[in-house]
Protein backbone atom coordinates (compact mmCIF):
# COMPACT_ATOMS: atom_id res chain seq x y z
CA UNK A 1 0.00 0.00 0.00
CA UNK A 2 1.66 3.60 -1.09
CA UNK A 3 1.81 6.19 1.38
CA UNK A 4 1.41 9.51 -1.39
CA UNK A 5 -0.56 9.72 -4.27
CA UNK A 6 -1.79 12.44 -6.05
CA UNK A 7 -5.48 12.49 -5.42
CA UNK A 8 -7.17 11.09 -2.77
CA UNK A 9 -10.73 10.82 -3.33
CA UNK A 10 -12.71 10.02 0.08
CA UNK A 11 -16.40 8.23 -1.09
CA UNK A 12 -17.16 6.33 -3.48
CA UNK A 13 -20.88 7.17 -5.03
CA UNK A 14 -21.38 8.21 -8.21
CA UNK A 15 -19.29 12.02 -7.43
CA UNK A 16 -16.36 9.74 -5.84
CA UNK A 17 -16.03 7.12 -8.93
CA UNK A 18 -16.46 9.86 -11.90
CA UNK A 19 -13.57 11.98 -9.95
CA UNK A 20 -11.29 9.03 -9.60
CA UNK A 21 -11.41 8.27 -13.17
CA UNK A 22 -11.37 11.39 -14.43
CA UNK A 23 -8.02 11.87 -12.56
CA UNK A 24 -6.78 8.49 -13.32
CA UNK A 25 -7.51 9.18 -16.94
CA UNK A 26 -5.17 12.13 -17.34
CA UNK A 27 -2.44 9.88 -15.32
CA UNK A 28 -2.69 11.32 -11.92
CA UNK A 29 -1.99 8.46 -9.18
CA UNK A 30 -5.61 8.07 -7.77
CA UNK A 31 -7.16 6.21 -4.17
CA UNK A 32 -10.18 6.05 -3.92
CA UNK A 33 -11.79 4.87 -0.07
CA UNK A 34 -14.58 4.30 0.62
CA UNK A 35 -15.89 3.25 4.51
CA UNK A 36 -18.07 0.90 3.91
CA UNK A 37 -17.35 -2.81 3.34
CA UNK A 38 -19.77 -2.63 -0.10
CA UNK A 39 -19.87 -0.16 -2.73
CA UNK A 40 -23.46 1.03 -2.98
CA UNK A 41 -25.09 -0.79 -0.26
CA UNK A 42 -27.16 0.09 1.52
CA UNK A 43 -29.06 2.33 -0.80
CA UNK A 44 -30.23 5.71 0.33
CA UNK A 45 -32.00 6.55 -2.94
CA UNK A 46 -34.62 6.49 -5.06
CA UNK A 47 -32.71 5.49 -8.50
CA UNK A 48 -34.56 7.46 -10.87
CA UNK A 49 -32.03 8.70 -13.64
CA UNK A 50 -32.32 10.92 -16.52
CA UNK A 51 -31.66 8.82 -19.45
CA UNK A 52 -30.29 11.82 -21.77
CA UNK A 53 -27.44 12.60 -18.86
CA UNK A 54 -26.52 9.44 -17.95
CA UNK A 55 -25.36 8.56 -21.51
CA UNK A 56 -23.27 11.24 -21.26
CA UNK A 57 -20.97 9.80 -18.33
CA UNK A 58 -21.48 5.73 -19.15
CA UNK A 59 -22.87 3.50 -22.14
CA UNK A 60 -26.36 2.21 -19.83
CA UNK A 61 -25.89 -1.22 -19.08
CA UNK A 62 -29.27 -4.01 -18.43
CA UNK A 63 -27.09 -5.52 -15.20
CA UNK A 64 -27.99 -1.65 -13.78
CA UNK A 65 -31.12 -0.74 -15.59
CA UNK A 66 -34.22 -1.99 -13.69
CA UNK A 67 -36.75 0.04 -15.31
CA UNK A 68 -37.30 1.95 -18.70
CA UNK A 69 -40.26 5.19 -18.10
CA UNK A 70 -41.47 6.42 -20.42
CA UNK A 71 -43.27 9.07 -18.14
CA UNK A 72 -44.56 10.31 -14.78
CA UNK A 73 -47.85 10.91 -13.61
CA UNK A 74 -48.11 13.74 -10.82
CA UNK A 75 -51.32 13.82 -8.52
CA UNK A 76 -52.70 17.00 -6.58
CA UNK A 77 -54.02 16.26 -3.40
CA UNK A 78 -57.51 16.26 -4.84
CA UNK A 79 -56.15 13.54 -6.62
CA UNK A 80 -56.01 15.58 -10.51
CA UNK A 81 -53.47 14.10 -12.56
CA UNK A 82 -50.93 15.70 -14.68
CA UNK A 83 -48.90 13.71 -17.41
CA UNK A 84 -45.68 14.48 -18.97
CA UNK A 85 -43.66 12.80 -21.25
CA UNK A 86 -40.37 11.61 -20.28
CA UNK A 87 -38.13 14.38 -21.94
CA UNK A 88 -40.26 17.03 -19.86
CA UNK A 89 -40.18 14.85 -16.58
CA UNK A 90 -37.10 16.34 -15.22
CA UNK A 91 -34.01 15.00 -13.37
CA UNK A 92 -35.69 11.84 -11.90
CA UNK A 93 -37.11 10.29 -14.86
CA UNK A 94 -35.74 7.93 -17.25
CA UNK A 95 -34.23 5.03 -15.90
CA UNK A 96 -34.61 3.23 -12.59
CA UNK A 97 -31.26 2.11 -11.24
CA UNK A 98 -30.50 -1.01 -9.09
CA UNK A 99 -27.61 1.64 -7.62
CA UNK A 100 -25.90 -1.20 -5.41
CA UNK A 101 -24.77 -2.67 -9.01
CA UNK A 102 -24.77 0.57 -10.84
CA UNK A 103 -22.57 2.08 -7.90
CA UNK A 104 -19.99 -0.85 -7.85
CA UNK A 105 -19.64 -0.31 -12.05
CA UNK A 106 -18.56 2.94 -11.42
CA UNK A 107 -16.50 2.14 -9.08
CA UNK A 108 -14.86 -0.57 -11.16
CA UNK A 109 -14.41 1.63 -14.47
CA UNK A 110 -12.59 4.58 -11.58
CA UNK A 111 -10.23 1.26 -10.79
CA UNK A 112 -9.53 -0.13 -14.93
CA UNK A 113 -8.79 3.77 -15.28
CA UNK A 114 -5.92 3.49 -13.03
CA UNK A 115 -7.62 4.40 -9.42
CA UNK A 116 -6.64 2.11 -6.28
CA UNK A 117 -9.43 1.75 -4.24
CA UNK A 118 -9.96 0.87 -0.41
CA UNK A 119 -12.89 -0.50 1.00
CA UNK A 120 -13.73 -0.90 4.43
CA UNK A 121 -11.72 2.76 5.29
CA UNK A 122 -13.07 5.73 6.73
CA UNK A 123 -11.51 9.30 6.85
CA UNK A 124 -11.03 10.30 10.25
CA UNK A 125 -9.66 13.87 9.43
CA UNK A 126 -7.20 15.57 7.19
CA UNK A 127 -3.54 16.13 7.37
CA UNK A 128 -3.55 20.09 7.05
CA UNK A 129 -0.45 22.17 7.16
CA UNK A 130 0.73 25.81 5.93
CA UNK A 131 -3.38 26.28 5.49
CA UNK A 132 -2.94 23.17 3.01
CA UNK A 133 -4.52 20.51 2.73
CA UNK A 134 -2.15 17.76 2.11
CA UNK A 135 -3.55 14.08 3.00
CA UNK A 136 -6.20 11.94 4.69
CA UNK A 137 -6.17 10.22 8.29
CA UNK A 138 -7.75 6.79 7.79
CA UNK A 139 -8.84 3.80 9.61
CA UNK A 140 -8.54 1.00 7.45
CA UNK A 141 -10.11 -2.70 9.46
CA UNK A 142 -9.11 -1.23 12.53
CA UNK A 143 -5.41 0.24 11.50
CA UNK A 144 -5.03 4.10 11.67
CA UNK A 145 -2.74 5.62 8.88
CA UNK A 146 -1.92 8.63 7.67
CA UNK A 147 -1.74 8.94 3.60
CA UNK A 148 -0.41 11.94 2.11
CA UNK A 149 -1.69 13.47 -1.58
CA UNK A 150 -1.58 16.47 -3.37
CA UNK A 151 -5.10 17.31 -3.77
CA UNK A 152 -8.35 15.40 -1.73
CA UNK A 153 -11.55 15.30 -3.39
CA UNK A 154 -14.34 15.22 -0.50
CA UNK A 155 -17.33 12.98 -1.90
CA UNK A 156 -18.74 11.69 1.80
CA UNK A 157 -22.16 12.08 0.80
CA UNK A 158 -24.78 13.84 3.06
CA UNK A 159 -23.10 13.11 6.29
CA UNK A 160 -19.54 15.16 4.86
CA UNK A 161 -17.21 15.86 7.47
CA UNK A 162 -14.49 16.74 5.20
CA UNK A 163 -15.73 20.35 4.55
CA UNK A 164 -15.80 20.79 8.23
CA UNK A 165 -12.32 19.87 8.42
CA UNK A 166 -11.13 21.93 6.17
CA UNK A 167 -13.28 24.94 7.53
CA UNK A 168 -16.32 24.70 5.23
CA UNK A 169 -19.14 25.08 7.16
CA UNK A 170 -21.27 22.43 5.58
CA UNK A 171 -24.22 22.00 8.15
CA UNK A 172 -27.38 21.69 7.32
CA UNK A 173 -30.83 23.13 8.84
CA UNK A 174 -33.95 21.36 9.10
CA UNK A 175 -35.65 23.19 6.02
CA UNK A 176 -32.46 22.67 4.14
CA UNK A 177 -32.72 18.92 3.79
CA UNK A 178 -35.27 16.63 2.76
CA UNK A 179 -35.50 13.42 5.27
CA UNK A 180 -36.42 10.00 3.05
CA UNK A 181 -37.79 6.88 3.50
CA UNK A 182 -38.27 3.83 0.97
CA UNK A 183 -40.00 0.59 0.88
CA UNK A 184 -39.00 -1.56 -1.94
CA UNK A 185 -42.31 -3.17 -2.34
CA UNK A 186 -43.82 -5.99 -4.63
CA UNK A 187 -47.45 -6.73 -5.61
CA UNK A 188 -48.36 -3.14 -5.85
CA UNK A 189 -49.63 -3.70 -9.48
CA UNK A 190 -48.05 0.03 -10.92
CA UNK A 191 -47.72 0.15 -14.69
CA UNK A 192 -44.70 -0.23 -15.41
CA UNK A 193 -44.02 2.20 -17.72
CA UNK A 194 -44.72 5.44 -14.93
CA UNK A 195 -43.35 6.70 -12.60
CA UNK A 196 -45.86 8.33 -10.12
CA UNK A 197 -45.41 11.29 -7.55
CA UNK A 198 -48.30 12.39 -5.02
CA UNK A 199 -48.02 15.61 -3.37
CA UNK A 200 -49.97 17.05 -0.46
CA UNK A 201 -49.01 18.72 2.85
CA UNK A 202 -51.54 15.73 4.21
CA UNK A 203 -49.55 13.19 3.12
CA UNK A 204 -45.90 14.62 2.42
CA UNK A 205 -45.66 17.95 4.03
CA UNK A 206 -43.31 19.91 1.94
CA UNK A 207 -42.32 16.75 0.10
CA UNK A 208 -44.11 14.34 -2.36
CA UNK A 209 -44.34 10.76 -1.71
CA UNK A 210 -43.19 8.84 -5.36
CA UNK A 211 -43.49 5.30 -7.02
CA UNK A 212 -40.47 4.20 -9.25
CA UNK A 213 -41.03 1.19 -11.24
CA UNK A 214 -38.33 -1.92 -10.74
CA UNK A 215 -39.07 -4.21 -12.95
CA UNK A 216 -40.38 -7.71 -12.53
CA UNK A 217 -43.48 -6.01 -10.59
CA UNK A 218 -41.23 -4.57 -8.06
CA UNK A 219 -41.41 -0.73 -7.29
CA UNK A 220 -39.66 2.31 -5.41
CA UNK A 221 -42.22 3.67 -3.11
CA UNK A 222 -40.63 6.51 -1.21
CA UNK A 223 -41.37 9.59 0.84
CA UNK A 224 -39.39 13.08 1.03
CA UNK A 225 -40.52 15.48 3.54
CA UNK A 226 -39.05 18.94 4.25
CA UNK A 227 -37.07 18.46 7.84
CA UNK A 228 -38.46 21.37 9.49
CA UNK A 229 -41.92 19.65 8.80
CA UNK A 230 -40.59 16.65 10.44
CA UNK A 231 -40.53 15.81 14.54
CA UNK A 232 -44.20 14.61 15.80
CA UNK A 233 -44.04 12.08 12.72
CA UNK A 234 -41.49 10.91 11.02
CA UNK A 235 -40.79 10.42 7.07
CA UNK A 236 -41.63 6.81 8.03
CA UNK A 237 -44.44 7.35 9.58
CA UNK A 238 -46.02 9.18 6.20
CA UNK A 239 -44.84 5.91 4.50
CA UNK A 240 -46.83 3.76 6.32
CA UNK A 241 -49.86 5.63 6.23
CA UNK A 242 -49.36 6.21 2.30
CA UNK A 243 -48.34 2.30 1.90
CA UNK A 244 -51.57 1.02 4.33
CA UNK A 245 -53.87 2.90 1.91
CA UNK A 246 -52.61 2.57 -1.32
CA UNK A 247 -51.34 -0.94 -1.87
CA UNK A 248 -52.38 -2.97 1.35
CA UNK A 249 -51.39 -6.09 -0.12
CA UNK A 250 -47.80 -5.03 -1.29
CA UNK A 251 -44.80 -6.60 0.49
CA UNK A 252 -42.13 -5.11 1.59
CA UNK A 253 -38.93 -6.73 0.55
CA UNK A 254 -36.33 -3.64 1.63
CA UNK A 255 -36.08 -0.30 3.92
CA UNK A 256 -34.13 2.54 2.74
CA UNK A 257 -33.82 5.95 4.07
CA UNK A 258 -31.79 8.90 3.73
CA UNK A 259 -31.32 12.72 3.69
CA UNK A 260 -31.44 14.86 0.85
CA UNK A 261 -29.37 17.96 0.33
CA UNK A 262 -32.05 20.57 -0.68
CA UNK A 263 -30.25 23.87 0.57
CA UNK A 264 -29.67 24.87 -3.11
CA UNK A 265 -25.50 25.75 -3.17
CA UNK A 266 -23.34 27.05 -0.98
CA UNK A 267 -21.28 29.64 -0.84
CA UNK A 268 -17.83 27.82 -0.73
CA UNK A 269 -16.75 24.02 -2.30
CA UNK A 270 -13.12 24.24 -2.13
CA UNK A 271 -10.30 25.19 -0.27
CA UNK A 272 -6.49 24.81 -0.84
CA UNK A 273 -5.97 21.49 -1.72
CA UNK A 274 -9.36 20.27 -1.51
CA UNK A 275 -13.09 20.37 -3.41
CA UNK A 276 -16.46 18.91 -2.07
CA UNK A 277 -18.50 17.02 -5.19
CA UNK A 278 -21.64 15.72 -4.83
CA UNK A 279 -24.32 15.80 -1.73
CA UNK A 280 -21.00 16.64 0.21
CA UNK A 281 -20.74 20.14 -2.01
CA UNK A 282 -24.87 20.24 -1.57
CA UNK A 283 -25.31 19.91 -5.33
CA UNK A 284 -28.41 17.76 -5.55
CA UNK A 285 -31.30 19.35 -7.16
CA UNK A 286 -33.57 21.07 -4.38
CA UNK A 287 -37.16 20.35 -6.24
CA UNK A 288 -36.43 16.77 -7.72
CA UNK A 289 -34.02 15.54 -4.91
CA UNK A 290 -31.94 14.34 -7.92
CA UNK A 291 -28.10 14.12 -7.27
CA UNK A 292 -26.50 11.51 -9.14
CA UNK A 293 -26.08 12.97 -12.36
CA UNK A 294 -24.75 16.57 -10.72
CA UNK A 295 -22.46 14.60 -8.55
CA UNK A 296 -20.94 12.39 -11.71
CA UNK A 297 -20.56 16.00 -13.57
CA UNK A 298 -18.55 17.63 -10.42
CA UNK A 299 -16.61 14.43 -9.84
CA UNK A 300 -15.47 14.57 -13.70
CA UNK A 301 -14.74 18.44 -13.23
CA UNK A 302 -12.92 18.34 -9.73
CA UNK A 303 -10.71 14.85 -11.47
CA UNK A 304 -9.83 17.08 -14.64
CA UNK A 305 -8.91 20.56 -12.32
CA UNK A 306 -6.86 18.43 -9.89
CA UNK A 307 -4.51 17.17 -13.16
CA UNK A 308 -4.46 21.03 -13.91
CA UNK A 309 -3.60 22.11 -10.25
CA UNK A 310 -1.45 19.32 -10.04
CA UNK A 311 0.50 20.04 -13.29
CA UNK A 312 0.51 23.98 -12.40
CA UNK A 313 2.35 22.87 -9.38
CA UNK A 314 -0.51 24.91 -7.51
CA UNK A 315 -3.41 23.34 -5.69
CA UNK A 316 -4.23 26.69 -3.75
CA UNK A 317 -7.47 28.06 -4.09
CA UNK A 318 -6.15 30.32 -6.50
CA UNK A 319 -6.47 27.39 -9.49
CA UNK A 320 -9.07 25.33 -7.84
CA UNK A 321 -11.29 28.13 -8.17
CA UNK A 322 -11.80 27.03 -11.71
CA UNK A 323 -13.59 23.78 -10.57
CA UNK A 324 -16.02 26.10 -8.42
CA UNK A 325 -16.51 28.22 -11.28
CA UNK A 326 -17.07 25.29 -13.75
CA UNK A 327 -19.58 23.51 -11.63
CA UNK A 328 -21.57 26.78 -11.19
CA UNK A 329 -21.73 27.44 -14.51
CA UNK A 330 -22.74 23.80 -15.66
CA UNK A 331 -25.02 22.93 -12.17
CA UNK A 332 -25.07 25.79 -10.76
CA UNK A 333 -27.94 27.46 -11.97
CA UNK A 334 -29.59 24.56 -12.20
CA UNK A 335 -29.81 24.42 -8.91
CA UNK A 336 -30.47 27.78 -7.53
CA UNK A 337 -33.38 27.99 -10.12
CA UNK A 338 -34.76 24.53 -8.59
CA UNK A 339 -34.31 26.40 -4.97
CA UNK A 340 -36.33 29.32 -6.16
CA UNK A 341 -38.97 26.83 -6.99
CA UNK A 342 -38.55 24.81 -4.05
CA UNK A 343 -39.37 27.82 -1.53
CA UNK A 344 -42.39 28.67 -3.64
CA UNK A 345 -43.90 25.42 -3.86
CA UNK A 346 -43.65 24.41 -0.28
CA UNK A 347 -45.30 27.12 0.99
CA UNK A 348 -48.26 25.91 -1.32
CA UNK A 349 -51.56 24.68 0.76
CA UNK A 350 -52.99 21.92 -0.50
CA UNK A 351 -56.20 24.00 -1.98
CA UNK A 352 -53.55 25.99 -3.91
CA UNK A 353 -51.56 23.05 -5.42
CA UNK A 354 -55.21 21.37 -6.49
CA UNK A 355 -55.68 24.88 -8.13
CA UNK A 356 -52.80 24.63 -9.74
CA UNK A 357 -53.26 21.17 -11.52
CA UNK A 358 -56.46 22.40 -12.01
CA UNK A 359 -55.23 25.13 -14.21
CA UNK A 360 -53.07 22.71 -16.71
CA UNK A 361 -56.31 20.28 -16.99
CA UNK A 362 -56.32 19.92 -21.11
CA UNK A 363 -53.20 21.13 -21.46
CA UNK A 364 -50.89 18.66 -23.68
CA UNK A 365 -47.59 18.68 -22.27
CA UNK A 366 -45.78 15.67 -24.70
CA UNK A 367 -43.72 18.30 -26.12
CA UNK A 368 -42.77 20.60 -23.20
CA UNK A 369 -39.76 20.75 -20.96
CA UNK A 370 -40.17 20.96 -17.01
CA UNK A 371 -39.36 24.43 -17.27
CA UNK A 372 -41.87 24.84 -19.87
CA UNK A 373 -44.50 22.64 -17.81
CA UNK A 374 -43.43 26.18 -14.88
CA UNK A 375 -44.05 28.31 -17.35
CA UNK A 376 -47.70 27.06 -17.95
CA UNK A 377 -47.99 27.23 -14.46
CA UNK A 378 -46.71 30.52 -14.70
CA UNK A 379 -48.64 32.26 -17.17
CA UNK A 380 -52.51 30.26 -15.98
CA UNK A 381 -51.18 31.72 -12.52
CA UNK A 382 -49.20 34.57 -12.51
CA UNK A 383 -50.63 35.67 -8.82
CA UNK A 384 -49.82 32.94 -7.19
CA UNK A 385 -46.60 32.12 -8.91
CA UNK A 386 -45.28 35.52 -9.08
CA UNK A 387 -42.46 34.84 -7.31
CA UNK A 388 -41.56 32.78 -10.59
CA UNK A 389 -41.01 35.72 -12.49
CA UNK A 390 -37.03 36.00 -11.62
CA UNK A 391 -36.65 32.13 -13.04
CA UNK A 392 -38.02 33.23 -16.55
CA UNK A 393 -36.05 36.30 -16.18
CA UNK A 394 -32.75 34.35 -16.19
CA UNK A 395 -34.39 32.29 -18.63
CA UNK A 396 -34.24 34.79 -20.96
CA UNK A 397 -31.41 35.95 -20.07
CA UNK A 398 -29.39 32.50 -20.90
CA UNK A 399 -31.54 31.91 -23.92
CA UNK A 400 -33.36 29.38 -23.63
CA UNK A 401 -36.29 29.15 -25.84
CA UNK A 402 -39.17 28.39 -23.19
CA UNK A 403 -41.83 29.76 -25.96
CA UNK A 404 -41.27 26.51 -27.94
CA UNK B 1 -25.57 16.28 27.41
CA UNK B 2 -26.19 13.57 24.53
CA UNK B 3 -28.40 11.65 23.05
CA UNK B 4 -29.60 8.25 22.77
CA UNK B 5 -29.97 5.87 19.20
CA UNK B 6 -32.08 3.23 19.03
CA UNK B 7 -29.54 0.99 16.69
CA UNK B 8 -32.61 -1.19 15.97
CA UNK B 9 -34.05 1.51 14.30
CA UNK B 10 -31.51 3.04 12.80
CA UNK B 11 -30.73 2.97 9.04
CA UNK B 12 -27.28 4.31 9.16
CA UNK B 13 -28.20 7.01 6.48
CA UNK B 14 -26.31 9.91 7.89
CA UNK B 15 -28.75 12.53 7.65
CA UNK B 16 -28.23 12.99 10.98
CA UNK B 17 -24.58 14.09 10.98
CA UNK B 18 -25.30 16.44 8.13
CA UNK B 19 -27.88 18.79 10.50
CA UNK B 20 -25.66 18.69 13.47
CA UNK B 21 -24.36 22.20 14.02
CA UNK B 22 -21.35 21.51 16.53
CA UNK B 23 -20.42 17.87 14.17
CA UNK B 24 -20.68 15.89 17.11
CA UNK B 25 -22.19 13.16 15.05
CA UNK B 26 -20.24 10.57 13.08
CA UNK B 27 -21.87 7.69 10.74
CA UNK B 28 -18.81 4.78 11.37
CA UNK B 29 -20.15 1.97 8.63
CA UNK B 30 -23.36 0.87 10.53
CA UNK B 31 -23.70 2.97 13.32
CA UNK B 32 -23.98 6.51 15.10
CA UNK B 33 -21.16 7.73 17.43
CA UNK B 34 -21.79 10.71 19.36
CA UNK B 35 -19.00 12.89 20.94
CA UNK B 36 -19.34 15.58 23.66
CA UNK B 37 -19.74 18.60 21.65
CA UNK B 38 -23.29 17.08 21.62
CA UNK B 39 -25.58 20.24 22.79
CA UNK B 40 -28.55 18.15 23.24
CA UNK B 41 -30.50 20.49 20.81
CA UNK B 42 -32.62 17.68 19.36
CA UNK B 43 -32.38 18.85 15.62
CA UNK B 44 -31.43 15.00 14.51
CA UNK B 45 -33.98 13.63 16.46
CA UNK B 46 -36.46 15.83 15.15
CA UNK B 47 -35.51 14.92 11.44
CA UNK B 48 -34.24 11.55 11.62
CA UNK B 49 -36.21 9.94 8.81
CA UNK B 50 -37.71 6.34 11.43
CA UNK B 51 -37.08 8.40 14.78
CA UNK B 52 -34.48 6.36 16.31
CA UNK B 53 -32.86 9.45 18.28
CA UNK B 54 -34.15 10.12 21.29
CA UNK B 55 -32.59 13.59 22.84
CA UNK B 56 -31.30 12.69 27.09
CA UNK B 57 -31.16 16.14 28.94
Amino acid sequence: MKDQYDVIVIGAGPGGSSAAKAAAEKGLSVLMIEKRQEIGDPVRCAEGVSKVWLRKHIEPDHRWICADVKGSRIFSPDGSMIEMAEEIAGGEVGYVLERKIFDRALACESAKAGADVMVKTRATGLIIEDHFVRGVKLMHLGEEREIRSKVVIGADGVESKVGRWAGIDTSLKPKDIETCAQFLMSGTGIDQNYCYFYLGNEIAPSGYIWVFPKGQGLANVGIGILGSKSGKKHAIDYLKEFVAKKFPDAKVLEIDVGGVPVSGSIDKTIANGLMLVGDAARQSDPITGGGIINAMEAGKMAGEVAFEAISKNDVSTATLGLYEKKWRQKIGMDIDNSLIVKDIFTGFTDKEIDSLAHSLEGVNFSSMSLLDLLYALFKANKKLLWDLRVLFKNVVKYELDFER
Amino acid sequence: MTIKVNKFKCGYCGACVSVCLPGALELVETWIEVDDSCTSCGICAKICPVGAIEVSR
